[in-house]
């Protein structure tokens, strides 16, 4: 069992024929992820790789019977692509594409409230179901298959903490990496209500870092909500205010909001151990399972 | 991005909000033709990015000549907050009865847009908002179809503004709505809007923050980001770069891919004791000649004393990574600083095989490597 992916589903690449969406539609491919279409205005009709290509997500959802669609665009166009996804429309869609305008995604967020597809990130690495498919940029080779569920903001980070658990023989149900993003269509919250409710996630690490207050809606879910039990790291103690860290979305406000440590308090006293560093979290997991 | 004031208030002025007679001056000369063409009393108002300018000694209202004068050489020069001052703006003092706060921002939380309205503007509206958070009227708009006019006169209504001046302020609200929308805006603020004994309402002060991913469609304010260059030499270089970076005043360079991985790297450091120097994400796929780069930007800030460099590579390769380390290193006749390297992920193994370990010590994982450069860095202070 997993969440979201497996190896049944139809999976269409938007952005195929650019240099990112070729490379990683054939590394998906080769990790064995069920890749039906593409879709690239202007270049239906053509076949990467074997795989063929419509000019619309909707021609290609329609004539492939596809469920998912995995976006890289580049960012001045990827606010459009999403919205030409969940128009389509599709089941779920995976946004990779970093620096895209807060503005374009705020009117995305909107139109997510009025249809059923599911967005995962954007800037987000993507999501792995291991042994299955891959939608995205994870390197398939850290991921193993077994009954912890992962999700984080963080791409090279998440690589990190599976590392971590499969050094040690703990294999991951499915990994879902959320994005940087401050408005981003897959939230802690919802990630965890789906491995609440999946038979074969036993325990849960979930990755967060400083900005917003993602990580305290989860806290709160998770202490009323949840028997699956989770381990918990924030990345950005050392985070000076009003500074973006790489991430958008990764910044404490002048006025304070947003820090690690009202992250890690609020994990604590929802019963959520917190690691200190990646291994420590691996730590934890060990003990909850 | 952040505009300077001078900046902000030119396009909030372009849009039809009120704001005082200024001019931009760069010597005392020009400070006191300025003062002339305005008339006295004037305000003399240092251009840099920091926060509590007036505390510092950043702003200045003069009577006269001589007051101008003494002003300007004051202000001109002057460091304020670790900024150099090469810029006043020369403005008209305005009579004010009465100061109120208005702003446009980004509720991630709620992933909507939201404008804000406070009868008490003039102070710093943060704090504002943790002392007494019904002080601030919140109206959320939806994005797909702007904000109503309704909307406007909602909000400055329940904020209680004097029916006098509503319809002006409700104006003034919408259309640095309709600005943070047009522009990218990530805040858009006026602190405080003015409102004279007249009953004008006049923005005495603005704010106009831009979203970064979005100057690409801003190209007018793109030029202006050059313009508003100033701050730290080192994020200068990292903008030249491309890289994202943060300085910080620790002793232990930081060099990683991702910001996630970056940040807990920074973590570590600390969790072991060390003290961090610098936020520094190379991002994904960098190739060799952007990892000498990086290394270049660390040993060129004289505060670090070790460094660590932490890959876990998915579309960055080990490889590439390794012939970068040695590029740079491989042109100093004396390592400048220790270097201890980590490399994880795709193609670890030849990466391993091509670095040169005479330049550099390599850790096998990530824990192991910072407590390395930690000891480094203590060994140098020692």
């Amino acid at each position: 069992m997993s969440v979201l992916v497996d190896d049944d589903t139809r999976v269409i690449v938007q952005g195929i024929t650019g240099g990112e969406g070729k490379f990683h539609a054939e590394q998906m491919i080769e990790y064995g992820t069920n890749v039906v279409a593409g879709a690239v205005p202007g270049k239906g009709g053509q076949e990467v790789d074997g795989v063929p290509v419509y000019d619309t997500v909707e021609g290609a959802a329609r004539e492939e019977d596809a469920d998912a669609s995995v976006i890289f665009v580049p960012p001045a166009f990827a606010g459009d692509a999403v919205f030409e996804a969940l128009d389509a429309p599709i089941d779920l869609a995976v946004a990779i594409t970093e620096g895209i305008p807060t503005q374009d995604m705020a009117k995305v967020n909107k139109r997510l409230g009025e249809v059923d597809t599911r967005l995962i990130g954007p800037n987000c690495p993507g999501i792995i179901t291991p042994g299955e498919a891959k939608l995205g940029i994870l390197p398939g080779n850290i991921f193993s298959s077994g009954n912890v569920g992962l999700v984080s903001r963080s791409g090279t980070l998440t690589y990190q903490v599976v590392d971590n658990l499969t050094d040690r023989g703990l294999g991951q149900t499915t990994a879902i990496g959320i994005g940087g993003d401050p408005i981003i269509g897959t939230d802690f919250v919802d990630a965890l209500e789906l491995f609440e409710a999946d038979e074969d996630t036993e325990a849960v690490a979930m990755c967060g870092e400083i900005g917003g207050e993602d990580e305290e809606q989860a806290a709160k879910y998770i202490a009323e909500h949840m028997d699956t039990p989770v381990a918990g790291f924030i990345a950005g103690r050392t985070a000076p205010p009003g500074k973006r860290m790489g991430h958008a979305g990764a910044i404490v406000s002048g006025s304070g909001t947003g820090t690690a440590e009202s992250k890690i308090n609020a994990l604590n006293d929802a019963g959520v151990p917190v690691g200190d560093t990646p291994e420590e979290v691996a730590d934890h997991i060990e003990d909850l399972l | 991005m952040k505009l300077h004031e001078y900046q902000a208030k030119q396009v909030f002025a372009d849009a039809g909000i009120p704001t005082p007679a200024a001019e931009l001056a760069e010597s005392v000369d020009e400070v006191l033709a300025a003062a002339e063409d305005i008339g006295y009393p004037v305000a003399v108002k240092a251009q840099v990015q920091v926060g509590g300018r007036g505390k510092a000694g950043g702003i200045k209202l003069v009577e006269n000549d001589d007051e101008a004068r003494e002003a300007a050489e004051d202000i001109l020069g002057m460091d304020l907050k670790g900024i150099h001052v090469d810029r006043v703006l020369v403005e008209e003092a305005v009579d004010f009865t009465n100061e109120l706060y208005v702003g446009v921002t980004m509720d991630r939380g709620e992933g909507k847009p939201v404008a804000m309205v406070s009868t008490r503007g003039g102070v710093n509206i943060e704090e504002v908002a943790e002392e007494d958070p019904d002080a601030i009227v919140r109206e959320h708009v939806d994005p797909a179809f702007g904000m109503h006019p309704y909307q406007a006169r909602k909000a400055v209504y329940e904020a209680g503004v004097d029916r006098a001046v509503a319809n002006d302020v409700a104006s003034v609200l919408r259309t640095l709505y309709q600005l943070w929308e047009s522009r990218d805006g990530s805040d858009a603020e006026i602190n405080p809007l003015m409102v004279t004994a007249d009953d004008e309402v006049i923005a005495a002060d603005a704010v106009m923050n831009i979203d970064e991913d979005a100057l690409f469609r801003q190209p007018e304010l793109a030029e202006m980001e050059d313009e508003s260059a100033g701050g730290d030499a080192l994020e200068q270089k990292a903008d030249e770069y491309g890289f994202d970076y943060v300085r910080l005043d620790g002793n232990v360079g930081i060099i990683g891919n991702g910001a996630g991985l970056v940040m807990t790297t920074l973590d570590l450091v600390d969790h072991y004791g060390g003290s961090p120097a610098n936020f520094l994400d190379v991002g994904g796929g960098a190739k060799a000649e952007r990892i000498a780069n990086a290394l270049d930007m660390v040993f060129s800030d004289d505060n670090v004393d070790s460094v660590v460099f932490n890959i876990f590579g998915g579309i960055t390769r080990g490889d590439e990574v390794a012939r970068g380390i040695n590029e740079a290193l491989e042109q100093f006749d004396e390592i400048p600083k220790p270097v201890v390297v980590r490399l994880a992920g795709t193609n670890w193994e030849e990466g391993l095989e091509i670095l040169n370990e005479d330049l550099v010590t390599v850790e096998q994982t990530l824990e192991d490597a910072v407590q390395r450069a930690v000891e480094y860095a203590e060994e140098v202070e020692a």
